[in-house]
């Protein structure tokens, strides 16, 4: 059961409407490395995943909708005011021309969300190697995002969002040592 | 879309947001580190300082979790607070 409060984990604010910006930022709604994969792939790990870190997934995995709800809030406030002028100056007439203004789950380059992007091995070993992988690539993501971005306030938000990644790429770094002494123990017995 | 709200709204918002991700973090790190006591004793002294706060802010604004998670105002308010892409 999951329980929605009625706050960001951490406040957003954009400076100006900026649909390219938009464009950039739904890499990390929709894209192979992005919020929505990132929820979808450890919840559903979870479940045949060991005892230990079935904690680790579930906390992960629910704070990922967290940042999947941030990124929306990005890409709305980022293109709420935009006139189907501005969408088409910032490439995204294709977008428009399907969803007008709302948010839809595909990557920057328009691609649609699809369950390849994750994966389910049961092999803990091999499950919490691409979670550690999937943080990685989308703390770097979050890196040429903000590159690219001349945003202070938005940038604001996307640099908590990458700290995340880093600390959440750490805790599964973790996840992988329990298991391994765990594994170890078992020998003995 | 976008209603003003009171100073204190967004003062209180700002503060339970820093101390539930101070809770978030902790979590974080107590599903790794269960055994650090000094750890789980913070984690609980900011449970107590998120529960007050949201009482606080839920006597003002009305409720900030459904499904009863929060005690209702009469009359039913759920949606009369703007939405958190909408602040």
């Amino acid at each position: 059961m999951w329980y929605y409060e009625k706050k960001l984990e951490y406040p957003v604010k954009v400076s100006t409407c900026n649909p390219t910006l938009a464009k950039y930022l739904i890499e990390q709604y929709g894209g192979a490395d992005g919020e929505l994969s990132a929820a979808l792939r450890y919840l559903n790990q979870r479940y045949s995943i060991p005892d230990k870190v079935i904690g680790l997934l579930t906390d992960i995995g629910t704070e990922e909708f967290a940042h999947l709800e941030m990124i929306a809030t990005m890409v709305y406030k980022l293109t709420k005011d935009a006139t189907p002028e501005m969408m088409k100056e910032a490439g995204l007439a294709p977008h428009y021309a399907n969803h007008d203004n709302a948010l839809f789950y595909h990557n920057a380059a328009g691609n649609p969300w699809t369950a390849t992007y994750i994966q389910a091995k049961g092999d803990p070993i091999a499950d919490l190697y691409e979670d550690i992988a999937a943080e990685e690539k989308a703390r770097a993501t979050y890196q040429w995002i903000i590159n690219l971005s001349d945003d202070s306030d938005l940038n604001d938000g996307l640099k908590f969002l990458r700290e995340r990644e880093v600390v959440h790429s750490q805790r599964f770094r973790e996840a992988v040592e329990i298991l391994k002494e765990e594994k170890d123990k078992q020998i003995y017995f | 879309m976008n209603k003003t709200m009171p100073p204190e709204f967004y003062k209180l918002m700002e503060d339970i947001q820093a101390v539930d991700f101070v809770l978030v973090e902790l979590s974080l790190y107590l599903d790794t580190h269960p055994d650090d006591y000094e750890a789980v004793q913070q984690f609980n002294y900011y449970v107590k300082q998120s529960k007050e706060l949201k009482k606080q802010y839920e006597k003002q604004f009305g409720p900030l979790k459904e499904y009863g998670a929060s005690y209702s105002t009469y009359p039913w308010s759920w949606d009369d607070v703007p939405w958190p892409w909408q602040i």
